[in-house]
């Protein structure tokens, strides 16, 4: 199928499952699913609602546990991570996008992307360079003082990109990042994060309903009940780009 | 400090809520002060009493008089230094809520018996001179702009008739605690006038005060005293006067645990509130604690930052409440100088004003600070939208 870009895989899923527990009920959610992300790559998951793209970019994204599997992102095996090591290597490695954009509202742009930095051993000044850099990057270097109501849905969810890459993670993981925006907003967004991918040598695992954000990215993968196709229906090949 | 900016944006997010919310911890403590205040301020008077003086009185109780003949007997028994007699008067000024203790005293040892009763040389002398002369305290002397010299009308009610008195002496109180606010006068003029209009009733006292030589000979003295009276005709009961006024204290001992036990729902009921409104608060902020856990923030730090608010809330509330006291209590030393002479909160009740509502704070944050801190991210992400 040839959508790989040639590089090795920074993540690597192998048999990983997950169910919900309700009641005395088990519900499947993911069943042994098992493929590869190459390092640089930016990749769409798409799938009817409630089909499990959520919670499968959560276990990559180390905020859920697996059932069974295991999940290895750049050589490290996450789920035998504790949970105080894994909001280490979160904080670290990876940046998150919401489709509500989550910031904190009582903090201005600038303190929400300078929350991540909190967690380093980052002086003052090079939070503020970190932070500065970052809001130039989304262009929103005028919007620095703004509160998130005071910004526009679009603004917001650049504020939210700015927060993602300020501590520079390799991967970003989105969870309809366009979801809640008109098209010219979305657009914007969708042609900055293909910037991070091509510029920044970025690794975005995107979850999407909309085909217009799927066409930006460069692998499409469907998820249909608990099981991972490729974009032709197939069920996926264990590695991408193979 | 960045947590701490959070923090305190946090907690006046909501303003409307917010404020209400300290406005009522800020009530609540004050009433808090205010009672306990109160309450304390009853067993004061107990405090502000002499160890080394006794109080004889009817064994029966305290309405019945014994006979003046006892004076000479209890004078004899050793260790006694001084003995005074008088009558609980009772007279009314103007009408009834115009109350002060008003007492029908033996002059000379009287004062000997409160060397905490200060009066001038030439009042005293003025005042043991005149028989119709009374002497007063200077907060009540302020009260009614009484001088020296001026008529006094006080209504009889155990002894009935209009008593007038010639002021002769305005006494200060040596400690702050001394009862400023009373009025004594010759128990002679009473006796007299009895012997007039009452011969039943004359001769006859409602208690003596002795003054022993020393406040170890208390319990030998006050031992003696009733033993030569017992199987008289009116037995004597002889108690410090701790344990005279506490027998008053006694008498409304369940009204103060009644008063108590007030200031304490007071501040449970706030507590309640205050929880429910950080609890609605917390539930409200869950999915922004599990984007800071996303972040890479713990559990510590959510935790901290919700029981931070909580604290933030209650004792923004407790301050506001310990400084409106001070006025408060003001206004009722001001407007209600007849029941409470001196209000004065003390440090420790501001201590426990600031506990009480850091108590508030403590158990209204308790239960979201353990939902934000244990909220598995996942879960608290789903929250939105
Ligand atoms: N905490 C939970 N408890 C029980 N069931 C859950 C829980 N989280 C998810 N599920 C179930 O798991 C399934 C997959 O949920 P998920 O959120 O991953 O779907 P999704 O593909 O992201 O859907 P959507 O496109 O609507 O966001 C759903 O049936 C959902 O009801
Ligand atoms: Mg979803």
């Amino acid at each position: 199928m040839g959508m790989g870009n040639g590089k090795p895989p920074i993540v690597e899923i192998a048999h990983l499952s997950k169910s919900y527990r309700r009641g005395s009920q088990t519900i499947p959610v993911l069943e042994d699913i098992t493929f590869d992300i190459a390092d640089g790559e930016f990749l769409a998951l798409m799938g009817p609602s409630g089909s499990g793209k959520s919670t499968l970019l959560n276990l990559i994204a180390g905020i859920d546990k697996a059932d069974e599997g295991t999940i290895r992102v750049g050589g490290v095996d996450i789920t035998s991570l504790s949970e105080r090591e894994l909001a280490a290597w979160r904080a670290a490695n990876v940046g998150f996008i919401f489709q509500f954009y989550n910031l904190m509202p009582v903090l201005t742009a600038f303190e929400n992307v300078e929350l991540p930095l909190l967690l380093t051993g980052l002086s003052r000044n090079e939070r503020r360079e970190h932070v500065e850099l970052a809001l130039q990057l989304v262009g929103l270097s005028d919007r620095v003082d703004h509160y998130p109501a005071q910004l526009s849905g679009g603004q917001q969810q650049r504020v939210a990109i700015a927060r993602a890459v300020v501590s520079d993670p390799a991967i970003l993981v989105a969870d309809e990042p366009t979801g809640d925006l008109d098209r010219v907003s979305a657009g914007e967004i969708l042609q900055l994060m293909d910037r991070l991918v091509r510029e920044f040598d970025k690794t975005i695992i995107m979850v999407t309903h909309d085909p217009r954000a799927a066409e930006k990215a460069r692998i499409i993968r469907h998820l249909e009940k608990g099981i991972l196709t490729d974009s032709d229906g197939q069920p996926a090949s264990p590695v991408a780009g193979s | 400090m960045f947590l701490l900016k959070l923090i305190i944006r946090n907690a006046f997010r909501h303003k409307l809520r917010s404020i209400l919310t300290v406005v009522g911890i800020a009530i609540a403590i004050i009433a808090f002060g205010l009672l306990s205040t109160l309450v304390g301020l009853w067993y004061h008077g107990v405090e502000a009493s002499s160890a080394s003086r006794l109080v004889t009185r009817n064994a029966i109780s305290l309405v019945f008089p014994l006979p003046l003949s006892y004076k000479d007997r209890i004078r004899q028994v050793p260790g006694v230094k001084t003995v005074s007699y008088g009558n609980w008067f009772g007279g009314i000024y103007i009408d009834e809520k115009h109350f002060f203790a008003n007492e029908a005293m033996e002059p000379k040892s009287f004062l000997e018996l409160y060397p905490e009763f200060i009066l001038t040389p030439e009042q005293k002398d003025a005042f043991l001179r005149d028989r119709k002369g009374c002497i007063v305290g200077k907060r009540l002397a302020d009260t009614y702009g009484w001088k020296i010299g001026d008529l006094i009308t006080l209504r009889g009610t155990i002894f009935p008739g209009q008593w007038e008195f010639v002021l002769r002496g305005i006494y200060r109180g040596a400690e702050k605690g001394t009862e400023e606010r009373a009025l004594f006068f010759h128990w002679d003029y009473l006796n007299e006038t009895l012997k007039k209009t009452m011969p039943r009733r004359a001769d006859q006292v409602g208690f003596y005060m002795i003054d022993v030589e020393r406040p170890e000979l208390a319990a030998e003295v006050s031992q003696a005293v009733d033993a030569i009276f017992k199987n008289s005709l009116a037995e004597t009961l002889t108690e410090t006067e701790k344990a005279f006024q506490l027998g008053f204290v006694a008498m409304t001992e369940a009204i103060l645990v009644a008063i108590q036990i007030v200031s304490y729902v007071v501040i449970v009921i706030i507590m309640v509130v205050a929880a429910n409104t950080m609890a609605m608060t917390a539930r409200e902020r869950i999915a922004e604690y599990a984007t800071m856990k996303t972040l890479g923030f713990g559990g510590w730090h959510i935790a901290g930052i919700v029981f931070g608010e909580s604290i933030v809330i209650a004792l923004s509330g407790g301050l506001l409440g310990v400084a409106l006291t001070f006025p408060a209590a003001q206004w009722i030393q001001v407007e209600l100088a007849q029941f409470f002479p001196v209000f004065t909160i003390a440090p420790l009740t501001i201590a426990l004003d600031i506990l009480a509502a850091l108590a508030v704070g403590v158990v209204a944050g308790i239960f979201p600070t353990w939902r934000g801190a244990t909220i598995g991210i996942a879960e608290g992400l789903r929250r939105i939208g």
